[in-house]
């Protein structure tokens, strides 16, 4: 009987461990139920038991059994006493179960009169794990009680010495906050000594605690701030990142500074956010994103913050040869709609688009020509914004895709009639001319359709609006457009007389304008395959020998024999070698200092703009929402698409069904799984040429567009005064040279009683001019301007520094400042004087003593160089009297005084620099003696420019404007020779 | 802060739960037959956030399991999102490519290794590495109590 009981536990205690308990569970699965009593029985067994190690598989089977959902409270005595071993897997288990089991207020009690030594044994033990374990535990089932009592020793794990214990006590400490606030006050110290504990995962572990109690009480808190700032900037936890900035989403009502100091990171986390759009998107989500992009636009603050999206978008669409459009009516739609943006710079980006589209995929024409018809007729909205690259660039592409594609136009003679309004005489010049052209193409379809009818006198109408209205365009500025025009004007009143002869002239005029222009692609010619009997390997000529010179070499043989290979890059070169001619040429290039294109987009300077800014706009108020008729919401198109798609799908299915018939249910699963990529058909069928951007569209896109009229890359025109100074001025307009000589000037120039500033020239100067007068008692009051600075803030303000040094043996004051001001450049007067008035310098000067006085200039445009002429009146004290006297001067606001030195990253500038919407020049610069990094030292703190890339005697260099405007400098020497400068303005 | 995690199967079996706060036992059962019931019932595009009482679900599917999160009002449903993700990485490096059964039977490794990652409801490590190795320690203490349990 004995043995028999002995033999009975001995076979439970092995019978059934946690494992055998699941695997059963899991073979009983029709009378689940019964095996678990069965097995609860048995677990009530083995509780009874002396043996620990029993009762621990007993208490592991129930915390099992208890996420079974089985009710294990009654065990909970034996689970506190399991709990009290020493032996760390049982714990694990116990810890897991008190806390599924801390609801019931009996086991609650236990817990606090029972397990409070056992956890504060464990919290001293010397092993980190079992200390770690009783935390983890603890954190379940904490109550005010054990927050109370426990919250000393908590505290002080926090600064044990294993950051494994410093992380858990830190986090054990939120909860103790909140079962016993009274602890917050005396720990809270040591939790912010935490925010910077050297282990990353305290760390993160503080943030988290502070920014759960934060959340609940944010004011408590400001003062945490600045490190939580240091915190978001330093940390590339991304974790601990979204925690900060919720924080900060809660800080940020209480104190409106901190807002300012947000933007930017916040701004660089958004930047980054969208960049992760450009991978994310796919043929179903396009428009979805799309949408919810413009969405943000509309709500969109910032100018900048709107052109990012607007790029973005126009990124996201047209990346990989809009392989995620499936319906261009709607991309057109969405791209007429960013015409709506106010002030946006990229109506260039948005005109390309709408080119490219239009050329490319032939089904959307109607809809396009349709849709830029509006715009036209619209045109006068969008002139409101004149700037370069503004959204009138559409107007563009509108009156090119009108005029190309006028088979398609509903009424041509409205369109025509739009495209001659005198307003249009207000574009810039190169859309003038584009204008011009396309009436031509319009007139001539407008003629087609008019003869057509046998209406004979609304062709010569049609004429006579011509003759009218294209005068206008003849008289105008712009070389390109005058001589279209005029063309133009001459060819219509040819026609008139035809037509007023009767004869029928429409098909010949639009033979003027036959044939189509098709996308090719870049290797089309690649594939054209050579003519039999034609070996292009072959010498056409012998080559000439080696001893022939250069400029021997028979081109004109080679052109005029073969014409067809006047382009010798369709010969079969491979690309390094093509590659290696590029690089030679550009060397070639570089190194010639009367070439000044370097940048890829130099070869779009086609028409150059003189006067962009000069015409005279009328604003218009655009603050009224455009909702032109006609013109689609791109919305539709979602709700449309989807429409579609819902269509082809249940169209498919029942394809797939009939399939399924045919085939016994073999077909492949219908609809069950989400639609795969290959699914989506394009509504459009469309002509892509699936290699890169066709070339025909890049000649047009170059041919005819406008390159934006940018800071000249002067750096600095000193003209220099009524002294004879001519000599020296060319050299000065050398930069460097004029810096190093400037000494040697000024010395022998000292029989002039006044003199330009030394060594200050690099931001503008300010140069007394000698008086009329010719000998001058007041002579040297020496005046520098040190520094003309752009205000960051302020991008229409700059602040001019001026010394005044007095080096006369007689005291000066009542000195006063007083500039004439320009359109442009207008002196900062307090508020209630005249623009004439001039500003009194807040000092007096006793000889021999300088000092410095500022003026604040408001400037609007910072794209020129600008010299203000000014007037300093002062009082001269003598023994025995006292003067009034006058010197005048001028300021000059050199290009580079608008600069802010902003660092910029090398592939940041790689990008910039082949976006193409730099603008290039260069200067060469000789007898530059002194070396190049002190030459690049000067560079940077005279110009504010910082250096991107420096490798041997080549340096690329950034600045920004403050108006935003990007200044990208390239300097490098050129062998012996100076180094030669050439810059980029954006 | 996290309320509770819970993980069960397309069946409705509950194979993890952990609460972070105290709930009655009554509560509890009937918070997970409701919450099974609404998650499992959504189709497989829909979204992996849904409010549910005063609570912000968020749950993910992996293989024949569900991942299920139940947060506060204002915490982050995508910090949650990757707070799941990153513990089922954590079982994944620990047990091997790890599948519902790893589970089944060691759940209280599961359980450990859970605790390793949140504790009190919150991130109590983001660094895997650290999270492994405090286990991996944890494993070799029990592998030493194991031999003492052997030989009494």
């Amino acid at each position: 009987m004995a043995l028999k009981i002995v033999k009975g536990s001995i076979d439970r205690m092995f019978d059934k461990n946690l494992q055998d308990l699941v695997r059963g569970i899991r073979n009983h699965k029709e009378d689940e139920a019964k095996y678990i009593s069965t097995c609860i029985d048995e677990i009530k067994q083995e509780l009874k038991q002396d043996n620990i190690a029993v009762k621990a598989n007993a208490v592991c089977k129930l915390t099992y059994l208890q996420m079974l959902g089985y009710d294990v409270s009654w065990a909970a005595f034996n689970i506190v006493e399991v709990m009290s071993s020493s032996k760390f897997t049982y714990k694990v288990s116990c810890s897991q179960l008190q806390l599924q089991s801390v609801d019931a207020v009996l086991i609650t009690t236990i817990i606090n009169s029972v397990s409070l030594p056992l956890v504060t044994q464990d919290l001293s033990s010397p092993n980190q794990y079992d200390t770690g374990v009783a935390l983890t535990g603890l954190s379940c089932f904490v109550t005010p009680d054990l927050a109370r009592d426990l919250a000393s020793d908590i505290m002080t794990l926090m600064s044990h010495t294993k950051p494994y214990i410093r992380k858990k006590a830190v986090l054990i400490m939120y909860k103790v906050f909140l079962k016993y606030p009274e602890s917050l006050r005396p720990a809270f110290p040591r939790l912010k000594e935490k925010l910077e504990d050297p282990d990353p995962g305290v760390q993160s572990a503080a943030v988290n605690v502070i920014c759960e109690l934060a959340r609940r009480n944010p004011k408590n808190y400001l003062s945490l701030a600045p490190l939580f700032f240091k915190l978001m900037t330093s940390s590339t936890n991304n974790w601990v990142l979204i925690k900060i900035i919720k924080l900060f989403g809660a800080l940020t009502p209480l104190e409106p500074r901190l807002g300012k100091k947000l933007i930017e990171p916040l701004t660089n986390l958004i930047h980054r956010a969208l960049d992760l759009l450009y991978g994310m998107v796919s043929k179903k989500n396009l428009m979805e994103i799309v949408k919810k992009l413009m969405l943000h636009v509309d709500k969109a603050e910032g100018t900048t913050y709107r052109d990012e999206l607007l790029t973005k978008i126009i990124d996201i669409c047209s990346q990989s040869n809009y392989q995620y459009i499936t319906n261009f009516e709607w991309y057109i739609s969405i791209l007429v709609e960013l015409t709506r943006l106010e002030g946006t710079r990229h109506g260039h980006l948005i005109a390309s688009q709408m080119l490219d589209v239009a050329i490319r995929v032939k089904a959307i024409r109607v809809f396009a020509v349709a849709q830029m018809a509006t715009l036209l007729d619209n045109g006068h909205l969008l002139t409101g914004n004149m700037q370069r690259n503004g959204i009138c660039e559409v107007l563009y592409a509108a009156a090119w895709i009108c005029g190309e594609f006028s088979e398609h136009l509903e009424d041509p003679m409205q369109t025509l009639e739009a495209m001659l309004r005198p307003k249009v005489a207000t574009l810039p010049g190169h859309i003038q001319a584009v204008y011009v052209q396309n009436a031509a193409k319009l007139f001539a379809t407008v003629l087609r359709k008019q003869e057509g009818t046998t209406d004979s006198l609304a062709a010569q109408e049609t004429s006579q609006l011509l003759i009218d209205r294209l005068p206008l365009f003849v008289q105008s500025a712009n070389l390109e457009v005058q001589e279209r025009a005029s063309c133009i004007l001459q060819l219509v009143k040819y026609i008139q007389k035809l037509q007023q002869k009767e004869v029928e002239v429409a098909e010949e005029v639009t033979a003027l304008f036959a044939g189509e222009l098709n996308p090719v692609a870049p290797k089309a010619q690649k594939k054209v395959p050579v003519p039999d009997g034609l070996d292009l390997d072959a010498w056409i000529n012998e080559p000439p020998s080696e001893s022939e010179s250069e400029d021997e070499k028979p081109k004109a043989i080679f052109t005029k024999e073969e014409p067809k290979h006047t382009r010798p890059r369709h010969t079969e070169v491979d690309e390094k070698e093509l590659a290696r001619r590029r690089e030679a040429r550009k060397q070639e290039q570089a190194n010639n200092p009367f070439y000044i294109k370097t940048s890829p987009s130099s070869q779009k300077v086609y028409q150059d703009q003189p006067g962009v800014e000069h015409i005279p706009v009328v604003q218009i108020d655009l603050s009224v929402p455009l909702k032109v008729p006609g013109m689609p919401m791109s919305d539709q198109y979602l709700k449309l698409e989807e429409e579609r798609r819902q269509k082809e799908r249940s169209e498919r299915k029942k394809k797939e069904k009939k399939k399924k018939r045919e085939k016994h249910g073999r077909g492949r699963r219908a609809d069950s799984g989400p639609e795969s990529e290959e699914d989506i058909t394009p509504a459009h069928h469309v002509d892509i040429v699936t290699e890169e951007m066709p070339e025909v569209c890049w000649v047009l896109l170059q041919s005819g567009y406008f390159i934006p009229q940018v800071m000249s890359a002067q750096f600095l025109f000193q003209k220099s005064t009524k002294h004879k100074k001519k000599k020296q001025k060319k050299e000065k307009e050398e930069k460097e040279k004029k810096k190093k000589k400037k000494h040697h000037h000024h010395h022998h120039h000292h029989h002039h009683h006044l003199h330009s500033a030394d060594e200050s020239v690099q931001n503008g100067t300010v140069e007394e001019e000698e008086e009329p007068l010719p000998v001058r008692t007041w002579p040297s009051l020496l005046t520098h301007v040190y520094d003309v600075q752009g205000n960051l803030q302020d991008g229409s303000q700059v602040v001019v520094s001026v010394i005044f040094e007095n080096k006369t043996d007689h005291f000066l004051k009542s000195m006063e400042f007083n500039v004439l001001d320009s359109l442009n450049s207008k002196l900062q007067r307090p508020e209630g004087s005249s623009p004439h008035d001039g500003l009194a310098v807040p000092f007096q000067l006793p000889p021999g003593v300088s000092n410095e006085a500022r003026f604040v200039f408001s400037v609007q445009s910072i794209v020129m160089p600008q010299k203000l002429k000014g007037t300093l009146t002062f009082i001269v004290k003598t023994e025995d009297a006292s003067t009034h006297e006058k010197l005048d001067f001028k300021l000059h606001f050199t290009c580079t005084s608008y600069l802010i030195t902003t660092p910029c990253y090398s592939d940041a500038y790689a990008k910039l620099l082949e976006s193409g919407e730099l603008k290039s020049s260069s200067l060469k610069l000789e007898g530059v003696i002194m070396p190049f990094h002190h030459l690049l030292a000067r560079i940077c703190f005279h110009h504010h420019f910082s250096v991107v890339e420096r490798i041997d005697s080549c340096a690329s260099m950034y600045s920004r404007s403050i108006q935003g405007h990007h200044v990208c400098l390239l300097v490098k020497t050129v062998s012996t020779r100076p180094p030669y400068i050439s810059s980029l303005l954006l | 802060m996290m309320r509770f995690m819970l993980l069960f199967s397309r069946q409705g079996k509950l194979r993890l739960q952990k609460w972070y706060t105290a709930t009655a036992e009554r509560d509890k059962k009937k918070m997970v037959r409701e919450l099974m019931q609404v998650v499992l019932a959504r189709k497989p595009k829909m979204c992996s956030f849904l409010e549910w009482r005063d609570l912000k679900i968020v749950y993910k599917r992996y293989a024949s399991l569900y991942f299920c999160c139940a947060v506060e009002e204002q915490d982050n449903e995508l910090i949650t999102l990757e707070v799941i993700h990153r513990f089922v990485e954590l079982l994944d490096k620990y047990f091997g490519s790890v599948c519902e059964l790893d589970i089944i039977f060691n759940f209280e490794k599961a359980y450990f290794i859970l605790d390793e990652f949140l504790m009190g409801g919150e991130i109590q490590d983001t660094s895997k590495k650290s999270v492994l190795k405090a286990i991996e320690q944890a494993d070799l203490l029990q592998e030493v109590c194991d031999v003492h349990l052997g030989l009494l």
